[in-house]
């Protein structure tokens, strides 16, 4: 579906990039959120644009995760969740009454902090997310299957050992196989939370490479705890603390001159 | 506070409460106590070994000498030299072709509610409560149960499918706690990963979570089968009748089971003396198919050892 209209829309897009005002993917609007009694988040406000990678930072426990979660409803899995306020994806409420939940996740990926791939062989984790959206022919899966892993730049590694079991790769390259998992089912935006924390030096240059080459074709969120990968990967930052935004702009500004006083304590180190 | 802590001077000057003396003149009697106690449990361990060899050895000699092709294959008859339990191992898997289907299907559907569609709250702890309670009634009362609803009020008799639909009842709560922890054991981060992809309730669960699971839910499901082969209390109170000399052939034939067989044998040997070796005998295959039934449990979970 998308390749037709990718097609068409790459010479718009290219007059879009070198606008300021890219088209907004994501918009979050007064939104909180309560496990239980916890307040876990306090009046959001954000807009997030078209192949851009945002970044979202905060020191531990401040509801990065959190709300991660809530942009493809993942957190209602959990038990005592309550949310209000509205997020709109390509313009439409996500916590419409009678918005598909299933719909939602098939164009907006996750990435997991800790590779999560399935027991099952590389090829069928690649493959699975096209099988659940119905795509049997098996020449058309092997085609997905190839260009997902040339997509997250791991195709050379497994290209002869796709039969093989996903727990036999090593860490990062779990991680990059995750990757391209989410890429199999051509999303329009990929949520990544701390997808680097478990890799090597040299693994997380890798998928951090592999992030500035993704938003050519994708919005990319990303939650991380390392300050340089933010500045070096991502377009718009997003400091959380407590639950709240408190200061959201291009990352050259958050990480040169920000503008509140907590938001450089905390880039500096001075706390978190 | 550390720095003082780590000062040499300050240490000797501390109260000490270890008198080295006093506690060298202890260890003798506490060594001592320690072994003591590991002899009291291996005592333990081998009083019910020995309990079990003595009877082995009192049912292999017995019954040894019956068994042979003759005994395994000749229906039932009142003289024991043409006697055989062909009837009772027919009735024996056919009571399997009943409770391992019912059993799998109502115990691995509730398993699956229970884990992955009910609201964790009052409900489901009253529901998880009384499964687990459930697993603790006798079998006679499981048997009055199955002769009040299924031989009476549905009118199948004392038949395979009335016994069948009886026993299925009575070890339904196991396969269901088996399966319930199989599936607990899944990691949420598999659950995720299937729903992050867009995939519904249904398609991770056949596709993620059943395919993880399923060599603890088999486990659960043969166990719950070697138990229902052996119990006999049920159906003597739906009324097994104590000789039958046809062989079963369909669901809603009067049957009997191993374990009934040696029942009647046994009250019956004090009328006729061999009908005790041939109980023992019969006692011996029943013993080989739950052998082999666990066995096969064994190799399941060691074949589907968890990946993740
Ligand atoms: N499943 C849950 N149930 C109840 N409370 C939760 C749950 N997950 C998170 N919380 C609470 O919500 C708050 C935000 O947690 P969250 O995981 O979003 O933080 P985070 O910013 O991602 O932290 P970290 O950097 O350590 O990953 C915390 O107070 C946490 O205790
Ligand atoms: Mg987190």
């Amino acid at each position: 579906m998308s390749s037709l209209s990718m097609s068409t829309e790459v010479p718009v897009k290219k007059e879009t990039k070198d606008h300021v005002n890219k088209s907004v993917v994501y918009d979050t609007k007064n939104l909180n959120l309560w496990y239980g009694d916890n307040h876990a988040l306090k009046n959001i406000n954000l807009p997030m644009h078209e192949n851009e990678v945002t970044a979202i930072i905060g020191p531990s426990g401040c509801g990065k995760s959190t709300y991660i979660k809530t942009l493809n409803r993942m957190v209602e899995l959990v038990q005592d969740v309550s949310i209000s306020g509205e997020i709109l994806y390509r313009d439409k409420n996500i916590f419409d009454k009678n918005y598909r939940v299933e719909e939602l996740r098939t164009r907006v990926g996750m990435v997991f902090q800790k590779p999560n791939p399935f027991p099952k062989s590389i090829f069928d984790n690649i493959a699975y997310g096209p099988r659940i959206h119905g795509i049997k022919d098996k020449k058309i899966l092997k085609e997905i299957v190839e260009k997902s892993l040339r997509g997250a730049a791991i195709w050379d590694e497994v290209k002869d050992r796709l039969q093989e079991n996903a727990y036999g790769l090593s860490g990062g390259q779990q991680q990059r196989l995750c990757i391209a998992r989410c890429l199999a089912i051509e999303p329009d935006v990929l949520l990544m939370d701390e997808p680097t924390s478990a890799l090597d030096p040299k693994s997380t240059l890798k998928v951090e490479e592999l992030i500035k080459e993704l938003k050519e074709n994708y919005s990319i969120i990303i939650v991380t705890h390392n300050m340089q990968q933010a500045a070096r990967i991502s377009d718009k930052t997003a400091f959380f603390l407590n639950g709240e935004v408190i200061e959201y702009d291009d990352t050259d500004i958050i990480f040169s001159t920000p503008s509140d006083k907590r938001t450089e304590d905390y880039i500096t180190g001075r706390f978190g | 506070m550390k720095e003082l802590a780590l000062n040499s001077n300050e240490k000797t000057t501390q109260k000490q409460y270890m008198n080295l003396a006093k506690v060298n003149r202890r260890m003798t009697a506490r060594l001592l106590i320690n072994n003591v106690v590991k002899y009291l449990f291996f005592a333990s361990t081998m009083f019910g070994l020995v309990i079990l060899a003595f009877l082995m050895y009192q049912i292999f000699s017995d019954g040894l000498g019956w068994l042979s092709m003759d005994f395994l294959t000749n229906r039932l008859s009142t003289l024991p030299e043409r006697a055989g339990i062909i009837g009772a191992i027919t009735g024996t898997v056919w009571l399997m072709f009943i409770v391992g289907p019912v059993t799998m299907v109502l115990g691995i559907g509730t398993a699956i509610y229970l884990e992955e569609y009910a609201k964790k709250g009052k409900f489901h702890s009253f529901i998880q409560t009384n499964i687990t309670n459930l697993a603790g009634v006798p079998s006679i009362v499981f048997g009055l149960l199955g002769l009040t609803i299924f031989v009476r009020m549905f009118g199948f008799g004392p038949s395979i499918i009335a016994g069948g639909l009886t026993m299925a009842l009575l070890v339904l709560p196991i396969v269901v706690v088996a399966s319930q922890e199989a599936i607990r054991a899944v990691p949420s981060y598999l659950r995720e990963a299937s729903y992050g992809m867009g995939a519904t309730k249904w398609q991770t669960i056949k596709n993620i979570v059943l395919p993880a699971s399923i060599a603890g839910i088999l486990t659960g499901v043969i166990l719950a089968l070697s138990r229902a082969i052996g119990e006999t209390a049920p159906l003597v109170a739906i009324g097994i009748p104590a000789l039958i000399v046809p062989i079963p052939s369909s669901i809603t034939d009067n049957f009997t089971v191993l374990p009934m067989q040696i029942y009647y044998w046994t009250i019956d040997s004090v009328l006729v003396d061999e009908y005790a070796s041939m109980a023992a005998a019969t006692i011996i295959v029943l013993l080989a198919v739950l052998f082999l039934m666990n066995s096969v449990a064994i190799i399941i979970r060691n074949k589907f050892q968890k990946r993740y």
